[in-house]
C-alpha cells in the first residue's frame, strides 16, 4: 500500500468542479510536485487533506489510515505539516513563539500544570526549544528569532513559515508554493532545503508549484491539473512533453 | 543601552530576563507592602479597587488581548462570583470555601458561554456577549428567592478561623493583592506555556492554529473558562469591598469599563491591566472634583478677569451645571476610547515603552520606530 493516497477526492462547489476525482498517491520519502494553471484546483487538493475543506466525496488514506473525517487539529497530530500560499504566520508574536507553535503537537502538559509552571512544563518547554533551535540552525534564521513577524521581510517570513511546519517534526509535508515571491537566490536556497528535508529528515514532500526550474530540480514526480482533473502524471520530464500539459499552459 | 546575551534556553524561559527587574519590582512591592500605612483610608479604598479592576483586567486580556475573543459581558461574570459568594457566605460557609466555589462557578458558566461563542466572531461575538450580560442582570433581579431582585444583598464581613477581616483594613487589602499577584504570574506562566501560545496563535490565524494541530474550539472554550473564573474570584471580593450588591451595580456600563481598562492600558501587555485599572479607578475622584471645586474655581476666575458678579454666578451655575450632568461618565469614556484608538493604539504601556525607547536611545530616537506595517494582507479565503 502506498504511504499517502487520495481516492477519487472531489470538491464540488455547487455546480464548480474545481477537484474532480483526483486519484494520486505518494510514496515514503518522495517529492510529488503539482502543476497547473491558476484555478486548476492545487490548492483546493491542499485544503482538503489539511480539512480545511470537507470533500463532496473520495477519500484520503495516510499510513493506511482513512484521514477523510478527521478534523483540521488533528490532521497534524497524525504528522501532516503544511504552509500557505499567502503566509498565514501569527503576525504579532516573535518568530521563537511562532515556531513553538510548531511544537504545539507534541505538547503533552496539562492547564493546571502550566498556570503553576511545574518543573515538568519547564523541562518540556526545554525540550521544546532545543527542537525549535535545530529547525532555525538548519534553516539559517539565527538573525530572527526575537523579532515580531510583522516587522519582517517577505522572503523571510516564507522561511519562517517552513520553519514552523518543521518543528512539529511532520512525516509529510505539504508547501503550498514554496518559492513564490522568492527571488532567484531564495529560490535556490529552497530548492535545497526541499531536498535536505527528504534526504536528512526523511520527510514526504508534497508541493504546489509554479517555478519549474525548481520543480524539475527537486520532484521525483509530478502531476499536472486542470480544471480540477489530473492532465498528466510522471517525472518532470514526461510530464512537461505531454500534449495536453502543453495544451493547457499554451492554450491549443 | 542594556544588551542581554543569552547563553541559556532558560533565559528565553525565565519571567525576570534581567537584575534590573528585580530592582524595579522589588521597590514596588516594598511600597505596595508600605502603602497601607502610609496612604489615607479613602485612597486605600481605591487601590483595592484598581487590585480588583485590575484582576478583571488580566482576565478579559486573556481572553480579549491574547485569544481575540472581545467580550462586553465581564460585568455579568463579576456578578455571578459576587451573588455566589454573598449566596453561599448566608449559609455560613466559610470564607476559602465560597471564595473558590465563586470562581469555580463562574469558570464554570464562562465555559457554557464558550461554546455559542464558536460560531462566532467579531462583532457578533461582542453582540453574544451582551446579551449574555442582559440575561444575567435580568435573572439577577427576577429570581429572588436566590438573589434578593432589587432589594440587593447584603455581604458581611470576611471571617474565619475566629478573625475578621473588615472592608477597609489592611488585611482586606493584602487580600486583594495577594488575588492579583497570583493571577498576573498564573497569566504570565500560561503565555509562556503551550496554552498560552495557542491563544496568541487563534487570535493572529485561526486557519494557521488548526493546520498547527490546535484545537480551535476547547482552546476558545479554555480561553472562556479561564478568564470567567478569574472574574469570578474578583467578584467575590468586590461583593466584600462593596458589601451590597444588587443588580444594578453590574450593568453595560461596568462591562464597557473593563474593556476601557485593556483598551487604554494596552492590549498586547499585562501592563496594560493594571495602568488601565488605575487610570479608570481614578476616574471617580477626578469627576468629584470636576463637580466640586472647578465650578467655583472657574467662577472665581470670570470674577477677576473682570466679569460682573451676576455674570460670574451664571458662568459658575453652567459649569457646575456641565459636571454634574447625567452621563458625563458615559460621554468622557467614549471621548477617552476615541482618542486612545486613534493616537495611541498600544495604550498607556505603549507609551510607557515609547518613553523608555526614547531615553534610551536618546538622541537617536525615531517615530517610525512604532510604527505598524502593514503590507502583506492575509487571505481570507480559508475562513
Amino acid at each position: 500500500m502506498s504511504y499517502f493516497r487520495a481516492e477519487n477526492l472531489s470538491l464540488h462547489f455547487g455546480g464548480l468542479k474545481a477537484v474532480d476525482a483526483v486519484s494520486f498517491a505518494v510514496e515514503k520519502g518522495e517529492i510529488l510536485s503539482i502543476i497547473g494553471p491558476n484555478g486548476a484546483g492545487k490548492s483546493s487538493i491542499f485544503n482538503l487533506i489539511s480539512r480545511i475543506y470537507s470533500p463532496t466525496f473520495g477519500k484520503i488514506f495516510f499510513e493506511d489510515r482513512d484521514i477523510t473525517q478527521e478534523p483540521a487539529y488533528a490532521i497534524a497530530r497524525l504528522g501532516i505539516a503544511r504552509t500557505f500560499q499567502n503566509i498565514e504566520l501569527f503576525e504579532n508574536a516573535t518568530v521563537l513563539s511562532n515556531l513553538l507553535v510548531g511544537r504545539h503537537r507534541h505538547s503533552t502538559t496539562q492547564l493546571w500544570q502550566e498556570l503553576l509552571f511545574l518543573p515538568s512544563v519547564r523541562a518540556n518547554e526545554k525540550l521544546h526549544r532545543r527542537r525549535v533551535e535545530q529547525v532555525i540552525e538548519f534553516l539559517d534564521l539565527e538573525p530572527y528569532r526575537d523579532k515580531l513577524i510583522s516587522g519582517l521581510p517577505y522572503g523571510v517570513r516564507k522561511v519562517i513559515e517552513l520553519a514552523r511546519a518543521l518543528c512539529s517534526e511532520p512525516k509529510l509535508i505539504l508547501l503550498d508554493e514554496p518559492s513564490s515571491g522568492l527571488n532567484v537566490e531564495e529560490t535556490d536556497d529552497m530548492s535545497f532545503w526541499i531536498r535536505d528535508m527528504k534526504s536528512e529528515l526523511g520527510i514526504t514532500v508534497i508541493m504546489v508549484e509554479h517555478d519549474m526550474t525548481l520543480v524539475n530540480r527537486v520532484s521525483d514526480r509530478v502531476i499536472a491539473l486542470n480544471y480540477g482533473r489530473v492532465l498528466a502524471m510522471g517525472t518532470p520530464h514526461e510530464v512537461q512533453r505531454h500534449p495536453d500539459v502543453i495544451a493547457a499552459y499554451l492554450g491549443a | 543601552m542594556r544588551f542581554l546575551f543569552k547563553t541559556d534556553y532558560e533565559d528565553d524561559i525565565r519571567l525576570v530576563p534581567h537584575s534590573g527587574y528585580v530592582l524595579s519590582y522589588g521597590a514596588l512591592f516594598v511600597l505596595l507592602i508600605i502603602a497601607p500605612y502610609v496612604l489615607s483610608s479613602y485612597l486605600m479604598s481605591q487601590v483595592v479597587f484598581v487590585c480588583i479592576y485590575a484582576t478583571v483586567g488580566v482576565a478579559l486580556l486573556i481572553l480579549t488581548g491574547f485569544t481575540g475573543q472581545a467580550s462586553l459581558g465581564h460585568a455579568a461574570f463579576l456578578a455571578i462570583g459576587a451573588y455566589t459568594a454573598a449566596y453561599l457566605q448566608q449559609y455560613n460557609v466559610p470564607f476559602p470555601v465560597y471564595f473558590l466555589a465563586a470562581g469555580l462557578l463562574t469558570g464554570a458558566i464562562g465555559a457554557i458561554v464558550g461554546f455559542p461563542a464558536l460560531r462566532l466572531q467579531g462583532i457578533y461575538l461582542v453582540i453574544a456577549t451582551i446579551s449574555f450580560a442582559f440575561i444575567v442582570e435580568e435573572i439577577l433581579a427576577r429570581w429572588e428567592s436566590v438573589t434578593h431582585g432589587n432589594e440587593g444583598m447584603r455581604v458581611k464581613t470576611i471571617q474565619w478561623l475566629g478573625t475578621t477581616v473588615p472592608r477597609d483594613s489592611p488585611a482586606f487589602y493584602f487580600l486583594c493583592l495577594a488575588v492579583l499577584v497570583l493571577t498576573i504570574v498564573g497569566a504570565l506562566n500560561l503565555l509562556r506555556s503551550p496554552t498560552g501560545r495557542a491563544f496568541i496563535a487563534i487570535r493572529d490565524s485561526e486557519t494557521a492554529a488548526r493546520s498547527m494541530g490546535i484545537n480551535v474550539s476547547l482552546y476558545k472554550v479554555k480561553s472562556f473558562a479561564i478568564s470567567a473564573g478569574i472574574t469570578g474570584f474578583a467578584g467575590c471580593l468586590f461583593a466584600h469591598k462593596l458589601s451590597f450588591i444588587s443588580p444594578e451595580m453590574f450593568t453595560l456600563q461596568l462591562s464597557i469599563e473593563f474593556i476601557i481598562v485593556i483598551l487604554i492600558g494596552g492590549t498586547f501587555s499585562l501592563h496594560g491591566a493594571v495602568l488601565g485599572a488605575i487610570f479608570i479607578v481614578m476616574l471617580d475622584p477626578f469627576l468629584t472634583y470636576l463637580k466640586d471645586d472647578v465650578p467655583g474655581m472657574v467662577g472665581s476666575l470670570a470674577a477677576t478677569l473682570g466679569a460682573g458678579s451676576e455674570r460670574a454666578g451664571h458662568i459658575q451655575d453652567s459649569v457646575a451645571a456641565f459636571a454634574s450632568a447625567n452621563g458625563l461618565k458615559g460621554a468622557i469614556y467614549g471621548v477617552i476610547i476615541v482618542l486612545f484608538v486613534l493616537f495611541e493604539p498600544l495604550g498607556l504601556y505603549g507609551r510607557w515603552l515609547k518613553i523608555r525607547l526614547f531615553f534610551q536611545l536618546f538622541p537617536l530616537y525615531k517615530r517610525a520606530t512604532f510604527k505598524r506595517q502593514k503590507i502583506y494582507v492575509k487571505s481570507e479565503r480559508n475562513r
